[in-house]
């Protein structure tokens, strides 16, 4: 009877008190997430592409070796280099490398060791095999050609 | 007059709070870079002791599937010169699983195979004897691109996937997608690849065209 003007008032202000926290939430997401570089690459890379690409389970194992021109010409020239860890490496210096690379490893894991190796395209195989000669001497025998999914045009 | 108390407001306003963490998620959104690990995998020789010679294997040169790179990134898949790398894999597809001569073990893996895979089985007698024996051998000069040889290798590991992937009934995806992280995936890929082992063979490289 009386009771009509009893307005049913929805709130339209959706409560935004939380948001901080969201958002604080998703950064905490990406700052966990993500790896910050922390070595200066010194060597171009233009990865090539490829479709069979595999994904290693435990990243622990793998261990970066990155080869390509200098990017600082002057200073090393503009023949493909070997760069591990922040530094230029000379061919040789290779198993020296793997082995200080693979005692970081727990026992049980060192002969699962695997060499990701970050190859610009426009490097020859003349290095590139040279590399995995190294690598074979050094009896680190898994190496993951890095490349990222090329785009399927079939 | 004497009753105006200048009151300060307790509340600390949080109303920018939000601004505040979208500037240092776009921040970290921009400056960081996840690390990609993906690749294609390969398996290297083991390194050649001089004292112990790996012993002389003979291949009938029908079992070899050769695809040679040039300095120029041409190439010569058994015998034949090509432009370009495109239909290679279904070349090696049709070479893995010819079944020219297979022996006992070759056809009983013929009879497990699905319909897909026998329909590639073409029995030529200058083609594999069957895909335990067959090897796929790339070899390159020193000046071959990278990335060619890459492309190369791609298209042989593909078709290896996809003839392991058609044994499972998986897409050729879902299948590399497998990382063995529990029994039922390690059984999987032990059936796509059992009795065709993947063996493609990385000759050392001409001094041709490079340094």
């Amino acid at each position: 009877m009386g009771k009509f003007g009893k307005k049913n008032k929805v709130s339209e202000n959706i409560p935004t008190s939380a948001l901080p926290d969201i958002i604080f939430m998703l950064l905490f997401f990406f700052m966990v997430t993500t790896v910050l570089r922390d070595q200066e690459i010194l060597v171009e890379q233009k990865i090539p592409q490829a479709t069979q690409l595999q994904k290693l389970q435990k990243k622990t194992l793998i261990s970066y070796i990155f080869i390509g021109k200098p990017k600082n010409t002057a200073l090393y020239g503009t023949e493909p280099r070997v760069q591990a860890n922040d530094a230029l490496l000379n061919t040789p210096d290779i198993v020296q490398w793997v082995n200080q690379e693979r005692d970081l490893l727990p026992e049980s894991d060192r002969g699962l060791i695997t060499i990701s190796m970050k190859a610009d395209r426009d490097v020859k195989m003349g290095p590139i095999s040279d590399v995995q000669t190294e690598l074979r001497e050094a009896d680190a025998r898994r190496i993951l050609y890095a490349s990222t999914g090329k785009v399927k045009n079939d | 007059m004497a009753r105006k108390k200048n009151r300060m407001s307790t509340e600390v306003n949080a109303g920018s709070m939000a601004d505040i963490a979208f500037l240092l998620l776009i921040f970290f959104l921009v400056t960081t870079t996840i690390a990609s690990d993906k690749g294609i995998l390969n398996i290297l020789p083991p390194k050649l002791d001089p004292n112990n010679p790996p012993p002389e294997i003979d291949l009938n040169e029908r079992n070899i599937f050769t695809i040679l790179l040039n300095a120029n990134d041409q190439l010569l898949v058994e015998g034949e010169f090509r432009d370009n790398p495109d239909g290679l894999d279904e070349d090696v597809k049709a070479f893995i699983l010819n079944f020219g001569q297979p022996d006992e073990e070759g056809t009983a893996l013929y009879n497990t195979l699905p319909a897909s895979l026998k329909a590639l089985s073409a029995k030529l007698p200058d083609s594999s004897d069957d895909p335990g024996e067959a090897v796929v051998s790339i070899k390159t000069d020193r000046g071959t691109s990278y990335d060619k040889y890459l492309e190369v290798f791609d298209l042989t590991k593909k078709a290896y996937f996809d003839i392991y992937a058609a044994r499972v009934n998986l897409s050729t995806d879902e299948y590399r997608a497998l990382t063995g992280k529990n029994d039922a995936e390690v059984s999987l890929q032990d059936k796509g690849k059992e009795g065709i082992p993947m063996a493609i063979s990385i000759a050392e490289p001409n001094k041709i065209g490079g340094n």
